[in-house]
């Protein structure tokens, strides 16, 4: 789950990192108000879910709150990379004397939290540790043991920090790497951290990401910052309607699961397809033989006939899809009679001949016997095993585009 | 041989009252497998096909005159996952595999952490386990025995794979090639897993009976760079050939989406399946575009190698 800048830097507050004395809002009088009582210059930032705010003109500095007050009323209305913005924070203008980085991620390969601190802050860190890879202090740390001070004293010092600085950055790190294994967090980014000419630091942005997995024992914090449920995980792309019915299908009964995805797939080929690793397989074959999906799905699990009908309902109402090939990895938990009496369902409830409509089935597994004999009934091309997933959707491609074509 | 299990392992299944633990033990117990008790904590007293059930492994143990088991199967929901799984480590259980999906990172994380300091290894989360071809098989993967039977004949080749499924897909493939399989290890489809395919790299190198080693990987994690180090530090005798799933993810209409499982986010350059297979082919391993080529390179390969 992501979060606004606004949300990330009440994460950091809570943890008892400091933060300027900002003002969220989504209307641009307020804007003003706000700016009257830090009284100074301001930063306007809009508060969007995407980079790149500050060339698209979403971040803007005022000396007066007349002038906050129409940046932010500009801000409001301006779109960024097709997002909205869900309103601005007003921020005092800090004068800072040195910027600086902290951050934690996880490492997989270590299989541990990785924190990360430069003093070269306010840019890309990624660009730093390449550039100047003496400027980047790393150290991992336990999931498992109590975080200490000085492991975050460890990675300030490597990074070339000493003095004053060393010892009031410490126990900024210390928190944010504590946070970040108590609010599962995937990401836990100040970027800068300011330290200001009295030599006190303060965070000036942040970037926090939650991972899904860890939001049901997070419920607290979410609804602590005012995050509505219906928000979910707030993916990169808002779902299309091919991808809100298939959730639908799959939320109404517990047996199985179905997915259905049709974000930059602009084909026609109908692809009713699983399981994880098959369905990426698949997909793969069906393009590097020249064809176009409609969309990608995945079955997993045992569905029932309802789940599957409804999957391939979906994809058979897409613009432009005339065929489905239905195609599984072999399956030992997924039961193919099933699988084959839910598409050919699909089908005549569309009134839609299922021999023609499904170019090909190839599911091979569990109750195979079965799913044969119905696929034989209807007249449907299937094959079993012998048959690759290679070959499977390469005959899937030419019975569609060849017609087509 | 095998690697991490043989026919003589006993392991237990944690959650074995589930509705999939209880399919599970009954395709365990038909294949062979030595299933020496199941846990549920409050379900104490019940059998699930024969097998006791109990509230704690101490209870198990005590039941079976103080011999810890070799292994756990644990499926438990992923708020309980932890807990069950230090349960295990702390009775002194050394081979866990974890079926459970959907378990946080920080959970994760801690397990294996623990796992190392008591020299016991987990397989997993996120997978269907392990098979010995016609010996035993610990977890769900090529369920009912009649079905497993039909895709893993033992043979010569070590699979790993990140998919539950294309692990008998590909098994099937090397089955039916006459080459069969030595043994099957379903690592799991998350970002942190408790064996990666370089820690599995020296159990199959200790293992005579395997003579070629199979991988399926997907985009998203360091995995795959992580096994082409190791095989540029370690001479081994294995010839490893792989599969790249996920292609498609490279393209820019799919940037920041995950398909599959929930390790295939990327989340660097590293992470996609174009730098992957560049990755691999410079440790000479090569990368099929397609399953059915698989066999005909394995053999290739091993013929290769006992040639040198």
């Amino acid at each position: 789950m992501r979060f606004f800048e606004y949300e990330a830097r009440e994460i950091v507050k809570r943890a008892g990192i400091p933060v300027t004395d900002y003002g969220f809002t989504t209307d641009a009088a307020e804007a003003k108000t706000i700016a009257e009582r830090i009284g100074g210059p301001t930063v306007i930032k809009s508060q969007v879910l995407t980079g790149g705010r500050m060339k698209a003109g979403g971040v803007k500095f005022a000396d007066t709150p007349e002038e906050a007050s129409q940046h932010a009323a500009d801000i409001l209305e301006l779109e960024i990379n097709g997002h909205w913005p869900r309103g601005v924070l007003v921020d005092p203008k800090a004068e800072v004397k040195q910027e600086y980085y902290a951050g934690v991620v996880w490492d997989g390969t270590a299989k541990k939290p990785l924190m990360l601190f430069s003093d070269m802050g306010g840019i890309d860190i990624e660009q730093v540790a390449e550039e100047h890879p003496d400027h980047v202090g790393r150290g991992h740390f336990s999931p498992l043991q109590p975080f200490s001070d000085y492991q975050a004293k460890q990675v300030i010092a490597a990074a070339g920090v000493t003095g004053k600085a060393l010892q009031r950055a410490t126990p900024i790190l210390a928190r944010l790497a504590r946070l970040f294994l108590e609010n599962d967090m995937l990401l836990a980014e100040i970027n800068p951290l300011a330290e200001l000419h009295d030599g006190t630091f303060v965070a000036l942005d942040a970037h926090m990401e939650m991972e899904d997995e860890g939001m049901v024992r997070q419920k607290g914090l979410i609804k602590a910052l005012g995050i509505a449920p219906e928000e979910g995980t707030r993916e990169g792309h808002t779902p299309t309607p091919f991808e809100e019915a298939v959730k639908a299908i799959d939320a109404a009964d517990h047996r199985g699961v179905i997915q259905g995805k049709d974000t930059g797939f602009h084909g026609n080929i109908g692809l009713v397809i699983g399981a994880g690793g098959g369905s990426l397989t698949l997909t793969d074959a069906v393009r590097q033989q020249g064809g176009k999906p409609a969309n990608y799905s995945e079955i997993g699990g045992n569905p029932s006939v309802a789940k599957a009908c409804g999957l391939a309902k979906e994809v058979l109402n897409k613009d432009g899809v005339e065929k489905i090939a239905v195609m599984m990895s072999i399956v030992s938990n997924t039961r193919v009679d099933i699988v084959a009496r839910g598409v050919i369902k699909a089908c005549l409830e569309l009134g839609k001949d299922p021999g023609e409509t499904i170019a090909i089935f190839r599911i091979p597994g569990a109750w195979e016997e079965e799913g044969f004999k119905i696929l034989d009934k209807y007249g449907i091309e299937y094959c079993d095993r012998s048959v690759s997933l290679w070959d499977a959707a390469g005959r899937a491609v030419a019975k569609i585009q060849g017609e087509a074509a | 041989m095998s690697i991490l299990i043989d026919e003589n392992t006993t392991f237990i299944i944690q959650g074995i009252t589930g509705r999939e633990a209880v399919n599970l033990t009954r395709e365990c117990l038909d294949y062979g497998s030595k299933i020496v008790g199941g846990v549920t904590p409050g379900r104490k007293g019940r059998e699930v096909h024969g097998v006791p059930v109990f509230d704690t492994i101490e209870q198990v143990i005590e039941h079976n005159g103080g011999a810890i088991p070799d292994g756990s199967v644990v499926t438990v929901p992923p708020a309980g996952t932890r807990d069950a799984v230090f349960e295990a480590l702390a009775a002194g259980i050394k081979t866990i595999v974890i079926v459970t999906e959907r378990i946080p990172r920080r959970d994760v994380a801690a397990m294996v952490e623990y796992a190392d300091q008591q020299g016991a290894r987990i397989i997993g989360p996120n997978c269907l386990g392990l098979i010995v071809p016609g010996v035993a098989k610990m977890g769900g993967i090529g369920g009912p025995a009649k079905n497993a039977e039909q895709a893993y004949q033992p043979g010569s080749v070590g699979v790993m794979s990140r998919s539950g499924g294309m692990t008998t897909e590909i098994s099937s493939t090397l089955t039916a090639a006459g080459l069969g399989v030595s043994t099957a290890v379903s690592i799991g489809g998350d970002a942190i897993i408790g064996s990666t395919y370089a820690e599995l790299m020296p159990y199959f190198e200790a293992d005579p009976q395997t003579e070629a080693i199979v991988i399926y990987t997907e985009p998203g994690g360091r995995m795959e760079a992580q096994l082409s180090a190791w095989v540029k530090e370690n001479n081994s005798r294995l010839p490893i050939i792989a599969f790249m799933a996920g292609k498609f993810m490279d393209d820019e209409e799919m940037q920041g989406m995950s398909f599959g499982h929930a390790g295939t986010i990327v989340e660097g350059k590293e992470d996609s399946a174009t730098e992957k297979i560049a990755r691999l082919q410079e440790a000479g391993i090569p990368v099929v575009e397609r399953i059915d080529e698989i066999p005909d390179l394995v053999k290739a390969k091993i013929a290769e190698r006992s040639a040198a």
